[in-house]
């Protein structure tokens, strides 16, 4: 079971949040522009990596609020917490990447 | 090969079981194969078999980063069906539930297929009323399946609690009979001693590292072992599926969880079938040895781990004491997890890529040992001749760019 460090109530069980999947996944600004290929990677392809991975969480059973979570989903390490809005902890990141494994590449697109 | 017979199991009962062969070779990897299948557990297994087989390809090699079928294969709760809601997938799921029921025969191996009969539980008005129009949908496409009242539920499983004072009662079950279970090692071991009997090499503890390509044609895969060539590549590593495709830049609408299941200790036989509860969520079979095997639901977030967390398995052996009271005096010996593939619409991949020669075969998820057979079959078909067949036709990459998904995804009667 996950020890998940929630921004604003700090440590609390796995079970009382819900993964929200991948982060900082940006809506389309113009969706009338998008092509169906666009439309399939904003909607469907997702970064998977084993390795670090930027992630959503909700404290569903807490203060409900959103946040995210940086993890090692090789080892279920998490890196560290911050707030919607916030950059990703990098240079934490980067220290930790380094013992890493493969990391799927983001192309450039419509995030 | 040598043929395991009854002729061949007496002699060999002689000599004390010191002289079988062994089941297949394995050799030092050449420098140029025509086709390189990443994976070896079932589906890599049963693509280079059929390779093979049907389209005459023996020059092949399956390279594993571990042992066969010591990813999913051999962690996996063997449960078989076809009773699947949308037509594209009753097609794929029956071709597999056919080729499993000849398999044995075909590859001379028995995989102790034992159609043993699978219920799907339901414990809610809805949950009927769902479960009767998937059992008409599944009859129009041929498929067997019956819907049961709790009383014929019972005469099936006499272990089963129909009380309707618990709280997920049984109300009624579907019951596909044809479904069952099979030994999941035997099926990746006979598809690669049959595979090896037709040329191709199995290459264990050999890790690949990186997709070669040469504009926008695969050339041949870096390893653990050096450069091999091929012009055609095929990747079908379930569980490593987004990390395999991204080292040659394909993007894939795939997540990897965690999976669990466990097994209690041995036991006299007590349950003949398989039971499957959605909304309670447990699946429970027993195996021959006498084992409960039991399996849970994903764990919820993205993970590489192959284990998972605790609150998940309490769950699942709630759902099983409330239904089976009388098991939750047994201990559980074993527990494991495993990484599953999951699609946004909970079907497959069987596809080519963006990238010629390279084709991809996963995000099977939590259900496809049930589809190594027809898994195996099309994706040989679309390797051998650069195009899908009609059965992976609708399972190729392409749908999510189309919008035609094949939403399984609660139309599975259960998950597995
Ligand atoms: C707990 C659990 C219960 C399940 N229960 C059921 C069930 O009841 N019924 C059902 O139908 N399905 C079930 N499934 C799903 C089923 O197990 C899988 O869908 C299926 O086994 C996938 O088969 P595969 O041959 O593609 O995968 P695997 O057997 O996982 O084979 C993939 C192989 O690729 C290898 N590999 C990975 N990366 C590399 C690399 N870089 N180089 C070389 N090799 C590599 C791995 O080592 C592995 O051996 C379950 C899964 C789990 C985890
Ligand atoms: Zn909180």
């Amino acid at each position: 079971m996950l020890l998940i460090p929630c921004p604003w109530c700090g440590e609390r069980d796995e079970p009382e949040f819900h993964h929200g999947g991948e982060a900082h996944i940006e809506r389309p600004l113009e969706p009338d522009q998008l092509t169906d290929e666009e439309w399939a990677e904003y909607m469907f392809m997702r970064t998977n990596p084993k390795g670090v991975f930027l992630e959503r969480w909700v404290h569903q059973s807490g203060c409900r609020r959103w946040f995210n979570l940086a993890r090692n989903t090789a080892t279920n390490e998490i890196i560290g917490a911050y707030k919607m809005g916030e950059k990703p902890p990098t240079s934490t990141i980067a220290n930790k990447q380094k013992t890493a494994t493969v990391s799927n590449k983001k192309p450039k697109g419509v995030r | 090969m040598k043929k395991y017979s009854i002729f061949s199991l007496a002699r060999n009962a002689f000599k004390f079981h010191q002289d079988w062969e062994k089941a297949w070779r394995s050799p030092e990897p050449k420098k140029n194969y025509d086709a390189i299948i990443v994976g070896g557990g079932g589906h890599g297994l049963a693509t280079a078999y059929y390779l093979a087989k049907e389209h005459g390809i023996t020059n092949v090699a399956v390279i594993e980063k571990g042992w066969l079928g010591g990813g999913n294969t051999g962690r996996n709760t063997t449960i078989i069906r076809s009773n699947y809601l949308w037509d594209e997938s009753a097609r794929m799921y029956e071709k597999s539930l056919q080729l499993y029921e000849g398999l044995s025969q075909d590859l001379n191996y028995n995989i102790m297929l034992s159609q043993r009969g699978v219920l799907n539980l339901a414990h809610n008005l809805q949950d009927i009323r769902e479960l009767k129009r998937r059992v008409n949908a599944i009859k129009l496409n041929g498929i067997d399946s019956e819907f049961l009242t709790p009383e014929q539920i019972k005469s099936i499983v006499p272990m089963i609690n129909i009380s309707p004072s618990i709280r997920y009662p049984v109300l009624g079950a579907s019951i596909q009979r044809r479904g069952g279970v099979a030994r999941h090692d035997a099926v990746a071991w006979g598809y690669a001693r049959a595979a090896d009997a037709r040329g191709v090499d199995i290459i264990q503890q050999c890790e690949v590292t990186g997709i070669i390509r040469d504009g926008g044609r695969v050339t041949g895969v870096e390893t653990t072992r050096g450069v091999i060539n091929a012009p055609k590549v095929a990747i079908v590593t379930a569980g490593h599926s987004s990390v395999l495709a991204a080292m040659a830049d394909v993007r894939l609408p795939i997540s990897s969880f965690p999976l669990q299941a466990m097994v209690t200790e041995p036991v006299k036989p007590i349950l003949n079938s398989v039971v499957m509860s959605n909304a309670v969520h447990c699946y429970i079979s027993q195996s021959d040895k006498g084992e409960l095997v039991l399996g849970a639901g994903i764990d919820g977030y993205n993970s590489y781990t192959q284990r998972g967390s605790l609150h998940i398995v309490e769950e699942q052996l709630a759902a099983v004491c409330l239904l089976f009271p009388i098991f939750s005096r047994l201990r559980i010996m074993r527990k494991w997890g495993g990484i599953v593939d999951t699609c946004p619409d909970a079907s497959p991949i069987v596809s080519k890529t963006h990238v010629d020669g390279l084709y991809i075969n996963g995000g099977w998820g939590t259900g496809g040992f049930k589809g190594t057979p027809a898994s195996g079959w099309t994706f040989a078909h679309t390797i051998a001749r650069d195009e899908p067949h009609a059965l992976n036709a609708p399972f190729t990459l392409d749908r999510f760019t189309s919008g035609s998904l094949i939403d399984e995804h609660g139309a599975a009667a259960v998950a597995h």
